[in-house]
């Protein structure tokens, strides 16, 4: 992380006898991506809504670039907020609302502010949009113009509160894309909020995780999926297969464990996450066990099961592959390689894994 | 045919409604002193006579003056109300809500009696006055009511975006809050005028000797001759409403193909 642009220290925030934020402490870097990912409810957009300066805190503080944010409010702050609703003034031109923030800025010229206006219009990929009237516009528009008009006033910070979620998929993706390139190319911190654990995952410099208030992981996306610090985070982001484990043997070194449907395993101290509570189970993602295919050698321990559900992508198929031993079939990821056919339900599946890539949370 | 009986009851139902106001013109442009079948001939001599009552003129200006001020009040008074009870939670919101409405359900003539009691328990003389503060008292519900749902319909988070752009409050009231509920400001002050303005019970008790236009003609209703008069004015009165709340309807059209919001049928 760069230098730290906002500290949060111990925040709480009450609403009446509802515990909102339990106590946030985090820092966010100066020009970083940053995500706050979690289900609803979690407190994800409160915490947006407190740096923004829209929710007062009930203890703690809010630190930017080295300020306390204290009975600093919204319009006094130096960020910028993209509304879940874009919140596009509806009797307002497109560039109206985009130069909405200059209105203030007596130091500018009418010319002056215009030329902004077409700028961060060109920034967005709005060029010459200024003169259509705002309620005219398509979704994927109308979050552009409301990217420009953030962005127009060069906050320390842009937030921006789950701004996909109205999108359709393609467009999304799409936005996505425009979106890391523009963060790259303002050198803006931006905070995203989101519930999407793909989209964090994408866009995000580091990633903080919550959970009832609480940051259960902060961390870059990679540690966040490969070395997720609590069962429940595991379970959050993407696919986990749960499989009840035993622990036989506990050296320094790591431990023996015996993963029901799959067999024996020494693991060593890096794979194992403890605190989850009531016994050991293993994880294992999709993609880190493939199905043997004629004439191919396994590369990893094999075990033979039967095929209950097949899910097909395009790309790739998801198999359901029922093990001795255990009720739920495990869930595993194939690319649909050139050549290979996609196995049926009802067929052998002989099924590889590699005890490297399990988890153990204990 | 299909819907036969329903057809005519809506048919009846429409000549039922608006049979006495055709009869209001044909009666003020018809040449004799007695209401009544068959039609006397063309005239316009009622017209004409309407100009020559100075008590008339005095009723209607005092009428004008008081559905004004009302208009004028009780929009105010509902615009904050509303605000409070759509923006903001505070103890026993619901409850004092509540009580504000209450006037819309509650008889005309008990209301009218509480007043005058407290008016001349407070030693207020009677006047123009006390009228208004009756006819605030019944408009500020409707008000409420209609800038509640323009209140409702506003995203929230345009007033956000607002004061998060650097606007203060209140020029982000006059700037987004205000443009954008100004149908409901302007359904509001249209729906007091047309109350107070014709508004008999409360303004017969509180209105001292200035009396309001449907006071005025009330006492009128004494004198025969007067009446075909008294079909002029309400000729002329049918016919302005018209014209105003075409007109009214004309701007909440257009404001709403401005905005590009969806049309929700508005209060007329």
């Amino acid at each position: 992380m760069t230098r730290p642009l906002i500290e949060l220290r111990d925040v709480h925030k009450y609403y009446g006898d509802y515990h909102a934020l339990r106590g946030i402490t985090a820092q966010i870097g100066q020009g970083e991506f940053f995500s706050l990912l979690g289900p609803s409810g979690c407190g994800k957009t409160t915490l947006l809504r407190t740096i923004a300066g829209f929710e007062g805190i009930s203890s703690g503080a809010v630190l930017l670039d080295g300020q306390d944010m204290d009975r600093v409010p919204a319009n006094k702050r130096p960020t910028n907020m993209v509304f879940q609703s874009y919140a596009i003034f509806p009797h307002l031109s497109v560039a109206e609302n985009v130069g909405f923030g200059l209105r203030k800025r007596g130091d500018l010229n009418a010319q002056a502010k215009r030329t902004l206006v077409e700028d961060a219009l060109d920034m967005v990929g709005l060029g010459g949009y200024g003169k259509r009237a705002a309620h005219a516009l398509s979704g994927g528009q109308r979050q552009r113009v409301a990217l420009a008009r953030a962005l127009i006033l060069k906050p320390k910070v842009l937030l921006l509160d789950e701004p996909l979620s109205a999108l359709d998929r393609k467009m999304r993706e799409q936005m996505q894309v425009e979106l890391i390139k523009l963060q790259r190319h303002v050198g803006i911190t931006f905070i995203l909020v989101t519930h999407d654990q793909e989209e964090a995952l994408v866009m995000s410099d580091r990633i903080a995780v919550m959970f009832e208030g609480e940051i259960a992981q902060l961390d870059d996306p990679e540690v966040i999926y490969k070395r997720p610090a609590s069962r429940k985070v595991a379970d959050f982001i993407g696919i986990m297969n749960f499989l009840p484990a035993q622990v036989l043997e506990e050296s320094g070194a790591g431990v023996t464990v015996d993963i029901a449907g799959l067999g024996r395993a020494v693991l060593d101290a890096g794979q194992i996450t403890r605190g989850s509570g009531n016994g050991a189970e293993a994880g294992l993602r999709p993609e880190t066990m493939t199905l043997l295919y004629e004439g191919q050698s396994a590369q990893g321990e094999v075990v033979e099961g039967r095929i209950e559900e097949v899910v097909y992508y395009g790309d790739m198929t998801y198999y359901f592959v029922a093990l001795p031993g255990i009720d739920t079939p495990v869930q595993l990821s194939m690319r649909n390689l050139f050549g290979r056919d996609v196995l049926a339900v009802g067929d052998t599946a002989r099924v590889v894994w590699n005890p490297g890539s399990v988890m153990l949370f204990r | 045919m299909r819907g036969g009986w329903l057809r005519i009851y809506a048919l009846l139902y429409l000549v039922f409604l608006y049979a006495p106001i055709i009869l209001l013109p044909l009666f003020a442009f018809n040449n004799g002193s007695i209401i009544a079948f068959p039609l006397q001939g063309f005239t316009t001599r009622w017209f004409v006579e309407l100009t020559t009552i100075p008590a008339l003129h005095t009723a209607v200006l005092n009428s004008l003056m008081i559905a004004v001020t009302t208009a004028i009040v009780s929009t105010a008074l509902g615009l904050c109300a509303a605000r409070a009870a759509t923006r903001y939670e505070f103890p026993a919101k619901r409850g004092i809500m509540g009580l504000i409405m209450v006037p819309l359900v509650l008889p005309e003539i008990i209301v009218a009696v509480s007043l005058l009691v407290v008016m001349l328990q407070l030693g207020l003389g009677l006047s123009a006055m006390t009228v208004i503060l009756g006819h605030v008292l019944i408009c500020t519900p409707f008000s409420i009511a209609i800038l509640n749902s323009s209140f409702q319909n506003l995203d929230r988070s345009l007033e956000e975006a607002a004061f998060d752009l650097g606007e203060t409050r209140f020029s982000t009231f006059r700037l987004i809050t205000l443009p954008l509920i100004m149908p409901g400001i302007i359904s509001s002050l249209l729906i007091a005028f047309t109350i107070s303005l014709d508004e008999f019970i409360i303004a017969f008790f509180l209105t001292g000797n200035e009396p309001t236009l449907p006071v005025y003609l009330w006492s009128q209703l004494r004198f025969p001759q007067r009446i075909p008069v008294v079909m002029a004015l309400g000729t002329i009165l049918v016919a302005l409403s018209i014209l105003l709340l075409t007109t009214a309807e004309y701007f909440r059209r257009r404001g709403i193909a401005r905005t590009g919001a969806d049309d929700t049928g508005g209060f007329l």
